[in-house]
Order: structure tokens, then sequence, then C-alpha cells
């Protein structure tokens, strides 16, 4: 397999088909594992680095799970194929940051990844579509498992996992729901919203942009206890929650199409409109626009495109995607062009 | 010389105070010092606080000992605490064990708990490890049980009976 392979192929996570996947986007499980008897990736010596790197894929290519998978050395890997790897969420920002060391194991399906030295030796990602969590961990615990039969990790009965920064002690689980919430957007709830996750325990962030201000409605939930609590009760706990906050949401998107229908059918066939007309366009009304659009179509308000056509289309617009479709490196205007033709070519379909 | 602050002793201690390039020099007595230092360090702590890192260091620790908690280094890796407060991470696996008790009450503030429950790798290097937890565990739950924090004291409990459970079951094997 190639990482070419990837362009066209559509991201298992992009499905758009699993539970509730009209407001759940993906589900994501992240393991962070360090090698004992070695220093952290960031406090590691050349030498140190590399025969982290060389274990670990060593056992990558020994374990049932992974042995078939891609394996790229960052190093190796085009600038824009890093970038390409981080808009598929397959790496971290992080890691296509001085790349020397660093690898990336990916199963074909782009489910399960393994980022190799990033802060963490291992950080193994599951990502699944829709309302899943509970899948992704059992998958995750399963990789894990199995990697650790090849390697010794740092480890304390006290502690838990040893990680390098003291915010993933203990289980080095990071559980992170991606929702799309524009109903509780719309009503202006979602500033409480906020408030009543931080108190549980959980955070929740604007996916594109910051804060509050999330461009395109989309925000990420995750636990941010990670060391005292079984890793079945924080998945647990982040389930519960994610599901009241699903509810609050469906009620609400209820309640306008009871009392606003007019508006909404109005704000999502302008939307409709310009992205269809559009011949610039950056990423950034983009994403706002189609927001609109997937809330449209959740509501059947919009027939005729599903919502895997939608997720699709907020992977190719993102400037590597754009370039390797082109083939070529473009100006910030010249991929504002390209994106409004995938656009209009891809809502024509 | 005499002190800025308080215009009747002796200065003996000396300032330079460089902000946005305004340099300002302060000549100090030692008792004027002390309520200037007094007054950075909450100034500090509010930027660690910023950090997401406040408290690196027990709140009741004496002085003299703050200072030598910042040149306690790692023996296996040469990370120091200091390293740590500036970067907010650790340099090895064994950073844990040398700083542990500088880290306990941190872990305790974002976690909310320092002991670990839940996963264990199938293979590791724990001899004697499961031991010294749980009279560790045993310490912690009088100590609670003192404090009347009876949730807490429950939960050490039923992860002492887990632990003996899971001793005697592997003794047997």
């Amino acid at each position: 397999m190639k990482l070419e392979d990837f362009l066209y192929k559509k991201s298992e996570w992009l499905r758009g088909t699993g539970p509730k996947s009209n407001i759940v986007v993906s589900s994501r499980v992240r393991l962070a594992r360090n090698l004992d008897k070695l220093p952290f990736f960031n406090w590691a010596k050349p030498k140190e680095r590399e025969s982290a790197l060389v274990a670990i894929a060593d056992a990558t290519s020994k374990s049932k799970f992974t042995k078939k998978s891609l394996f790229l050395k960052m190093k190796d890997v085009s600038e824009i194929d890093r970038q390409f790897l981080v808009e598929r969420h397959l790496v971290s920002p992080e890691h296509v940051i001085d790349p020397e060391y660093k690898a990336v194991v990916v199963d074909e399906k782009e489910i399960a990844s393994i980022m190799i030295n990033e802060e963490d030796h291992l950080r193994i990602q599951i990502l699944q579509s829709g309302f899943n969590i509970v899948e992704a961990w059992n998958m995750a615990d399963e990789i894990d498992t199995d990697l650790s039969k090849h390697l010794l990790y740092a480890f304390s009965i006290r502690w838990g996992y040893l990680t390098a920064c003291p915010t993933n002690t203990g289980t080095g689980l990071r559980a992170s729901i991606m929702l799309h919430l524009p109903a509780l957007v719309m009503t202006n709830q979602i500033g409480k919203v906020f408030q009543a996750i931080s108190k549980l325990g959980l955070t929740m962030r604007g996916f594109y942009g910051e804060g509050t201000e999330a461009i395109g409605n989309f925000f990420q939930v995750s636990n941010q206890v990670t060391l005292g609590h079984r890793e079945s009760d924080l998945i647990e706990k982040i389930e519960s929650i994610v599901d009241k906050l699903i509810k609050r949401e469906e009620s609400t998107r209820n309640i306008l199409m009871v009392k606003n229908k007019e508006e909404m059918s109005d704000r999502i066939w302008r939307a409709h409109g310009t992205l269809k007309s559009a011949r610039i366009i950056t990423s950034a009304e983009t994403i706002k626009l189609l927001s609109v659009i997937r809330l449209g179509v959740d509501l059947n308000i919009i027939g005729g495109i599903d919502r895997t056509r939608l997720n699709e289309l907020f992977m190719l617009i993102q400037p590597a995607h754009l370039q390797k479709i082109e083939g070529k490196l473009l100006s910030a205007e010249q991929r504002d062009r390209k994106r409004a033709d995938i656009i209009r070519e891809k809502l024509q379909e | 010389m005499k002190c800025d602050v308080c215009k009747i002793r002796e200065a003996t201690v000396h300032l330079t105070e460089i902000i946005n390039d305004n340099v300002t020099k302060l000549h100090l007595c030692e008792q004027c010092a002390k309520e200037k230092s007094q007054e950075m360090e909450e100034h500090f702590g509010l930027a660690d606080l910023l950090s997401g890192l406040a408290d690196l260091a027990p709140v009741m620790e004496e002085k003299k000992e703050k200072s030598a908690e910042v040149s306690i280094k790692c023996s296996a890796c040469g990370f120091t605490f200091n390293n740590f407060r500036k970067m907010g991470r650790l340099g090895c696996p064994v950073c844990y064990e040398i700083f542990g008790k500088q880290l306990s009450p941190l872990l305790r503030k974002i976690h909310g708990t320092d002991s670990h429950i839940g996963k264990t790798p199938a293979k590791k290097d724990t001899v004697g490890d499961k031991v010294t937890l749980i009279s560790d565990l045993k310490a912690r739950l009088e100590k609670a049980v003192e404090l009347e924090e009876f949730e807490e004291a429950a939960r050490l409990r039923d992860q002492i009976r887990e632990l003996e459970k899971k001793e005697k079951k592997e003794g047997k094997q």
C-alpha cells in the first residue's frame, strides 16, 4: 500500500454511517505509551531516539494488527504529504515538525494509526465513524495489549503508564468525540454546555477555530483526567455525557423545525446556493457553509446529498488535499479557486 | 547606602528589574527585600497558574527546601526538577520516582488522585512492586480514616482488597 492510495479513498471515520452520525462525526481513542529504560522523546539523544524507533518498528512488524500496515518514516515523506497526514487526522500537527526519528503506522482502512516518537514513544490511535467510542477503546486496548508483548513499557504500579507530560499519566487514555452541534449554537446554549462540560472533568474545544468561536459548529469533547479511573469508566463517562449532549441537540433541532422552519430552510438553501455558485472560496467560509448544509441534510430539508459526500468534502477542501489532487503546489489564491471548483463539481454529482 | 524603601536600614540587596526595556535599580535592606520577594513570588505564581502548572512544589514547604528541590536531578537521564518547571514535561520514566514527592501533589491537582487503577501491561518489571504498593495504600487508608475522608477510604480499601486477591491468586498458580 502507498500513501497515494489514500487520496481518493474515503477514510473509514468519514463514512458518516456510524451510530448517531447525524450529530457525531467521529470517535477517537488515543493511548500514550513509552518504552522503559529510555528517556522520553524530547529529552532523548539521537541514538536513543533511533533505538526507540527501531524497537517499535520491529514490534509493529510482528503484531498481527499492524504487520500489514503502511509504515512511513516522517523524514521520507514530502512536506505536502506530511500535511496530508495531518489533515486526515493520522498524525498530530506536532508530529510533522522536525521529522527526524519520527514515524507513523497506518492501517489500510485508516482506523488504526500509531505515531512513533511523538511526545511519547507511542501514540496508538483508533478513529471510528459516528458514536462508537466503546468499540474504539476495545480496538485500541487489543492493539496495545498485543504490542506490549513485544515491548517493555514504562509502567509503575502506583502511577500507571508513565508519560512525558503528567497530564497523560495513568491510563494514558484520551477519548475524544467530534460533534456537530449547530442547533445548540444557533440557540445560544453552547456557552452553557461548555461550562457544564468543564465541571464534569471533560473538556470541550472548537474543532476548527478557537474556543466558542468554533467555525462550522464542530466541537471536540474529551476526558481531561487520565489517572485514578479505569479505562472503561472513563469511556463510560464520556459516552453518557455525550449521549446527553446528542439528545439536547436533537430536541433543539426539533424545536427549531417547529418554530422556525422557514428561516431554517432559507438559511440552508442560501448556504447551498453559495457553495454551488462560488468561484473563489476560503476554507473557513466553506466549513461554515458545509456545516449549514449538513444540518439541512440531517433535517431532510435538502435531499440528494448524502452525509458521506459532505464528509468527504470537508476533507478534500483542505490545503494539502487540494494540492495533491492538483498534483502541484498552489498558492492560497489558487487554492481558493480550486476549492470552489471541487465543491461545485461534488455538489452537482 | 540606605535602603530605597524604608530609607533607614543599610541596603544589602541590589535588584535590577527590566520591564519592556525600562531598567529600574533597587537597593534594599534585608527586611524590605523579603517583602519585595514575596510580592514577586505572587506575581510569578500567577504566571505559573496561567501556564496550567501551578504549585509544582507543595505550598507548605520551607523556602530552603524549595531551592533544593529545583536542583534535584534524575540519576538516569540528568533531567532536573527545574527543567520540568520550565518545560512541563519529564525527562524519562525514572524521573517519576526521583521527583515523586514533588509530582504527587501535582498529579492530585490534575487528576484528583495520584494512584493508578486500570490496565497493566502484559510484560512488566514489577519485582516487589506490589508489596510496596499494598503497604503504601494501607498507610494512606489509615490517614484517610483519620481525616474522616470516608469516600477515599472506601476506594482505597477496595483497591487493597483487589490487589490482595490478585496476589493470592498468583501465589496459588
